[in-house]
C-alpha cells in the first residue's frame, strides 16, 4: 500500500520501558541512526534511581528521549510527539508529559492484568477511553518478535524477549525514515560473538521496519530532513561525560602533564571515573580512592608533584571535598574539582538535575578562599569547559572548580571535533633555579600574580608549604596581621584578576528584557527566547558561563535592560550574587524539580513579562 | 637554603652530610620534646639512602609531627589533619622516582585520618610512614588521643579514659601492611637501624615511634627508656632470632599450651621452647600476636621490626602514564566512535 509522506521540522519521541526492556539501548541506537541523518539532534535519557526496581512497576520505568530537527536545536524537547511504551507503567509514568493529540504507540502484549496492577491501573487505558485525545497505536510487540525470532535456530525464546526492543525501533526507524544500515551493522558489530543472538535482534530489527512499511496500522511516514544550518566539520555524538573527559585529556595532552583523576564511586559523577579509566594509554591515571577526601588529596598530591591533579564528585562528596579544595587556595597549586550538580540536600535526589551547588563553590570553604567556577552550558561545551579549566588552573595556580549537572552528564548532541592543533599548548612553566644564589622565594609572583610551580626533582628549589599563612615572597610560616591580611588580598586579587570573555548578548531591537541563565539552561534560554521572538515578542537573551569571575560587563548589560529575568534550578542562587555585587533587582524564575528547563516555561515566563 | 649540589666536572658529587638536610626555619617544639631525636636522627640518617634532596619529599598532617616537614631540606608539604597518606598516594602513583615520608601522630593517623592510613597500607603504596606516638594530642593542648590507655586522665577525659585504645602496630597488620615496625625515639640507633630498613622496603611501611610529650604525657614510655628498667621491658625483635630479653636474656617469648604467646623464663622452658622471629612470613599472625603481648608500654613490649614482607606495589600494574599521548593519538581518540562529515 502507498503510504503519504508528511515533512516535520521537529520531532521528539521517547522511548520508554521497563528497566529490562532495554529503552536506553533503542533510543541510542535511534540517535546514532538520526544523527548519520544529518539531523541536528539532543537526546536525555532518564534512569530510575532503583539499580533493579521490581518489573513492571512505576519505579522501574527507564525512558529515552530524543528531539531531532532540520534545524538547530537547543534542547532535548520539552512534550514528546511520539512515545512509545513498552508497557502500562511506562505509559502511566509518562503520559501526563504528553501534549494532546501525540502519538502512543504501545506494546499491546504487555499491558496483561498483572501488569495492570503493577502499574496501579484500575482499568486498561487502552480500553476504557482515557486515552481517545491522543493517537494510539497497539501493536503486539512481543509476539511479533517472537514469530520473527521463532525460525533461528539456537536462539531461545528469552532471545527473542530480550529482542523487542529492537522491534520497537525498527518501527521507529521506519515511522521516521531513519537509515537501516547503521542499525544494522551495529548489530553485527554488538552481537558478532553471538550469532544466534545477533540475528534474533537483526529479525525483530527488519520485522519491526516492515510491520511499518506494510500494515494500516500506521497511515503516514515522517520525513525530517537534515539540518542545514550547520557549521561545517567533522562531528560525533557526546554526552556532556564524555566531552568532559575528552576536554581533560586533550589538556593533559597540550600540557604534557599526565592526568590522574582521582575519585570515590558517587552517581552521576562515576561515569567520568568509567570514561577516563578507560584511557591508561593516555598517561591516564585513574585512583577510585577510600572516599570523597582522599580523592581530593590524591589529586592535589599529584599537582604538587608538577601533573594534572583532576578529582570530581557529586553534591555530597563536594561536602567532603571542601577541606582539601581551601588547602589548595592555600598552597596556590593548580587542581580541578568537577561537581556534577544533582538534587540535594543530602542524599536528595541522585539521579535528578540542579544546580543547587552554585553558593558551595563560590563560598562553601572556611576563612576567605576565592578561587574561579565556571559552568559549560551544553554537552558539546563540556569539552571547552574542562580544557579551560585546566588553562586557569596552571596559569593562575589555583584550584577550579567546574559546575557540570545531571542534565549536561547524561544528554548527548552532535559536538563538531576540534582539530587538535587549533587547541593551544598549555606551558606549566614549571620554576627552575636561578643560579644566582638568591633564595627561593615559593610565594613569589608573576603578572597573574600567580606563584612558582616548583616541583619536586628540581634541584636547588627544595621548599616547604602547607596550609599555615604564609609570608608574602619567602613562603615561611607567618601568623604577623599585616601580612595575612595582604596575603588575603592577593589571593583575592588573582582570582579577581582572571581574564574571561565578555557576555555576549542578543538582542532584539527594542528588548526591555534580558534572559540571563547560567550553566546547563542554555539551550532552554536560547529555545524559549526563540519562540517568544516568534510570538512577536522583542527579547534580549546571555548566558554566564563564568561565575567567578562574572564577566567584566556584567553590571553594565544588567542595566542595559528595563528588566532581567534569571532561569535557575535552584531558589535563587546566582540572582542573589547579581543582586548582591551589582545591585540590579533581577527577577528570578526558579525551578527545583530535580528536572532541566523547558524552553516551554522560559517562553511562558518570557510572555508573562511582555 | 644550603647551596645546591652539583655534579658537575665529571666527578662524583660530594657526599651528603646532615647539614644538607636541615631547613633553615627554627624548630619549635617544646624543650626536651621526643620530635627533636626523632628528627636529629632522620637528618642523619638521610645521607645514607645516597639520593639527593630535592628528590625526597616530607608530607605530614596536622599535630606536633606536622611541623617536622618544615625542618628538612627537602620538598615538604604540610597537609591538613589525618589527610597525609592521600595526599601522598596521589604524589607517590604519578612520581615513582620520589622517595616519600609521610611524618602523622597518633591523632592524626589514627583518629581523623584513619580511613587514608589503613588503604594506603592495604594499597601498599610506596611511602615510608612515620607515627610519633605519643598517646595525646599535644598541638591542641592535652586531649586523650585514641591511643591513650584506659584511664589516662586529660583535659577532655577528667574522669579518666573509657575508649578502648587502639594498638598501631596490631591495626597496621591488620590492614595487611608489608612493613611494620616500632621504635622509641630515645634510642637513636634503633630508631636509625629502623628506618634503614623502612627505607629499604620497597612498598608502604609504618614506622611506630613511642615518642615522649614533656607537657601532656611525661613518661609514658619511661618503662621502655629508662636505664634501671629498660632492659627489662624492651623485647627487641630480630629476624631469625629466638625472641627473648631482659638484662641477662633470662626471659623470652613462648607459645602457651592454649596458643597465645606468653612471657616465660628461659629457665623455666629452655632455650628450645622460645619461638624463633620471623618477620618475612606472609602470615600476619606471629606479628599480630606479638604486637598484642603488651596492652600498654609499661610493660615488656617488643620493638623492631614486626613484619617485612613482599606483595605487588601500587602503582606498578598498567602502562607506566609518565608520558601524555601525542597529538596524533589525541586527535585518533576524538575521532573515534562514529563520526560524520558536515561540508
Amino acid at each position: 500500500m502507498s503510504k503519504t509522506i508528511e515533512e516535520r521540522e521537529r520531532v521528539i519521541v521517547r522511548f520508554a520501558g521497563d528497566s529490562g526492556d532495554g529503552m536506553q539501548l533503542a533510543g541510542s541506537r535511534f540517535t546514532d541512526a538520526t544523527a548519520a541523518l544529518g539531523n541536528d539532534l539532543a537526546t536525555l535519557p532518564n534512569f530510575p534511581a532503583e539499580i533493579r526496581a521490581p518489573a513492571g512497576t512505576l519505579a522501574g520505568v527507564s525512558a529515552f528521549q530524543i528531539h531531532f530537527a532540520s534545524r538547530d536545536i537547543l534542547t532535548p524537547g520539552d512534550a514528546p510527539n511520539v512515545l512509545v511504551a513498552m508497557n502500562p507503567a511506562a505509559l502511566k509514568s509518562n503520559l501526563a508529559e504528553l501534549d494532546r493529540g501525540a502519538t502512543i504507540i504501545v506494546n499491546e502484549d504487555a499491558f496483561s492484568k498483572r501488569n495492570l496492577e503493577k502499574a496501579d491501573y484500575d482499568a486498561n487505558p487502552l480500553e476504557d477511553g482515557s486515552l481517545s485525545g491522543y493517537r494510539v497505536h497497539r501493536i503486539p510487540m512481543t509476539t511479533l518478535t517472537a514469530r520473527a525470532v521463532e525460525g533461528i535456530e539456537e536462539a531461545s525464546s528469552r532471545d527473542a524477549g530480550r529482542a523487542k526492543n529492537l522491534f520497537a525501533l525498527g518501527v521507529l526507524s521506519w515511522l521516521y525514515g531513519r537509515p537501516t544500515e547503521v542499525t544494522q551493522h551495529w548489530i553485527e558489530q554488538k552481537f558478532g560473538r553471538n550469532p544466534a543472538v545477533a540475528e534474533a535482534n537483526l529479525a525483530a530489527f527488519n520485522a519491526g521496519w516492515s510491520f511499518g512499511e506494510t500494515t494500516e496500522l500506521l497511515d503516514v511516514q515522517y520525513r525530517v530532513n537534515p539540518a542545514t544550518d550547520v557549521a561545517a566539520g567533522t562531528y560525533r555524538t557526546v554526552n556532556g561525560t564524555t566531552a568532559l573527559a575528552l576536554g581533560l585529556i586533550a589538556a593533559s595532552v597540550r600540557s604534557g602533564l599526565p592526568l590522574l583523576l582521582a575519585s570515590y564511586p558517587i552517581t552521576p559523577a562515576s561515569e567520568l571515573l568509567h570514561e577516563l579509566s578507560r584511557h591508561a594509554g593516555f598517561g591516564v591515571r585513574t585512583i577510585q580512592a577510600e572516599d570523597e577526601i582522599a580523592a581530593a588529596g590524591m589529586a592535589l598530591g599529584a599537582a604538587f608533584g608538577g601533573r594534572l591533579g583532576v578529582t570530581a564528585t557529586s553534591g555530597p562528596g563536594m561536602d567532603l571535598k571542601e577541606e582539601t579544595i581551601g588547602l589548595a587556595v592555600a598552597l596556590e597549586l593548580p587542581m580541578v574539582v568537577i561537581d556534577v550538580q544533582r538534587a540535594g540536600p543530602s542524599t536528595g535526589m541522585p539521579t535528578k538535575t540542579e544546580q543547587s551547588d552554585l553558593l558551595m563553590a563560590l563560598h562553601g570553604r572556611h576563612g576567605e578562599s576565592p578561587l574561579p567556577v565556571i559552568a559549560p552550558s551544553t554537552s558539546g561545551g563540556c569539552f571547552a569547559a574542562a580544557f579551560e579549566a585546566v588553562q586557569l588552573a596552571i596559569r593562575y595556580r589555583t584550584p577550579v572548580i567546574l559546575l557540570s549537572d545531571t542534565f549536561l552528564a547524561s544528554s548527548s548532541e552532535p559536538w563538531r571535533v576540534p582539530v587538535v592543533s587549533d587547541l593551544p599548548a598549555i606551558d606549566p612553566a614549571f620554576a627552575r633555579a636561578g643560579g644566582n644564589g638568591e633564595p627561593f622565594q615559593p610565594y613569589s609572583r608573576d603578572d597573574h600574580l600567580a606563584r612558582p610551580w616548583a616541583i619536586p626533582g628540581t634541584p636547588g628549589l627544595q621548599h616547604r608549604i602547607g596550609g599555615l599563612e604564609k609570608t608574602d615572597g619567602s613562603g615561611n610560616i607567618s601568623y604577623e596581621p599585616a601580612n595575612h591580611e595582604r596575603m588575603t588580598e592577593l589571593r583575592a586579587a588573582k582570582v579577581a584578576g582572571i581574564e574571561v570573555p565578555p557576555l555576549e548578548v542578543e538582542a532584539d531591537a527594542g528588548a526591555e528584557l534580558l534572559v540571563l541563565g547560567w550553566g546547563s539552561s542554555e539551550g532552554a534560554v536560547r529555545a524559549g527566547a526563540r519562540r517568544a521572538r516568534l510570538n512577536g515578542h522583542a527579547v534580549a537573551c546571555a548566558h554566564i558561563r563564568h561565575l567567578n569571575p562574572l564577566p567584566p560587563n556584567t553590571g553594565e548589560v544588567l542595566r542595559s535592560f528595563d528588566r532581567v529575568l534569571v532561569p535557575e534550578m535552584n531558589s535563587g542562587q546566582l540572582a542573589q550574587i547579581l543582586r548582591a555585587k551589582y545591585l540590579v533587582d533581577v527577577e528570578s524564575f526558579c525551578k527545583v524539580q530535580g528536572r532541566p528547563l523547558f524552553a516551554a516555561e522560559i517562553e511562558r515566563e518570557i510572555e508573562a513579562r511582555a | 637554603m644550603s647551596a645546591v649540589k652539583t655534579n658537575g666536572n665529571g666527578g662524583a658529587p660530594p657526599a651528603l652530610t646532615k647539614a644538607d638536610f636541615q631547613s633553615d626555619q627554627e624548630t619549635r617544639w617544646c624543650p626536651g620534646c621526643g620530635d627533636y631525636a626523632v628528627l636529629s636522627a632522620v637528618q642523619q640518617f638521610m645521607p645514607e639512602l645516597d639520593i639527593p634532596p630535592e628528590r625526597i619529599v616530607f608530607i605530614t598532617g596536622i599535630g606536633c609531627a606536622g611541623r617536622f616537614a618544615y625542618y628538612m631540606n627537602t620538598y615538604g608539604l604540610h597537609g591538613i589533619h589525618g589527610r597525609a597518606p592521600a595526599l601522598a598516594t596521589g604524589l607517590a602513583s604519578t612520581r615513582p622516582d620520589l622517595s616519600i615520608w609521610v611524618v602523622s601522630g597518633d591523632g592524626d593517623a589514627l583518629s581523623i585520618g584513619g580511613n587514608h592510613l589503613i588503604h594506603a597500607l592495604r594499597r601498599n603504596v610506596p611511602l615510608k610512614i612515620l607515627l610519633f606516638n605519643n598517646q595525646v594530642y599535644g598541638l591542641t593542648k592535652g586531649q586523650a588521643s585514641p591511643t591513650s590507655g584506659i584511664g589516662m586522665v586529660t583535659k577532655s577525659t577528667p574522669f579518666g579514659v573509657s575508649d578502648h585504645p587502639f594498638n598501631p602496630v596490631a591495626l597496621a597488620l591488620g590492614a595487611e601492611a608489608t612493613f611494620v615496625a616500632r621504635t622509641i625515639d630515645r634510642d637513636r640507633r634503633h630508631v636509625t637501624e629502623v628506618l634503614r630498613r623502612a627505607a629499604r622496603h620497597d612498598g608502604a611501611a609504618l614506622v611506630e615511634i613511642y615518642q615522649n610529650c614533656p607537657v601532656f604525657n611525661d613518661g609514658a614510655f619511661s618503662a621502655l627508656t629508662e636505664k634501671d628498667v629498660k632492659d627489662q621491658n624492651q623485647i627487641r625483635l630480630e629476624h631469625g632470632k629466638p625472641i627473648r630479653f631482659g638484662a641477662e636474656d633470662e626471659r623470652g617469648v613462648a607459645r602457651a599450651p592454649d596458643g597465645h604467646l606468653a612471657i616465660v623464663d628461659v629457665a623455666d622452658v629452655g632455650e628450645d621452647a622460645l619461638i624463633v622471629h620471623d618477620s618475612h612470613r606472609m602470615d600476619p599472625g606471629l606479628a599480630f600476636s606479638l604486637a598484642r603481648l603488651a596492652d600498654d608500654p609499661t610493660e615488656p613490649t617488643p620493638i623492631g621490626i614486626f613484619r617485612e614482607v613482599q606483595r605487588p606495589v601500587f602503582g606498578r600494574t598498567g602502562p607506566a602514564r609518565t608520558q601524555t599521548a601525542s597529538d596524533e593519538q589525541l586527535e585518533e581518540l576524538l575521532l573515534s566512535g562514529d563520526t560524520w562529515t558536515v561540508t
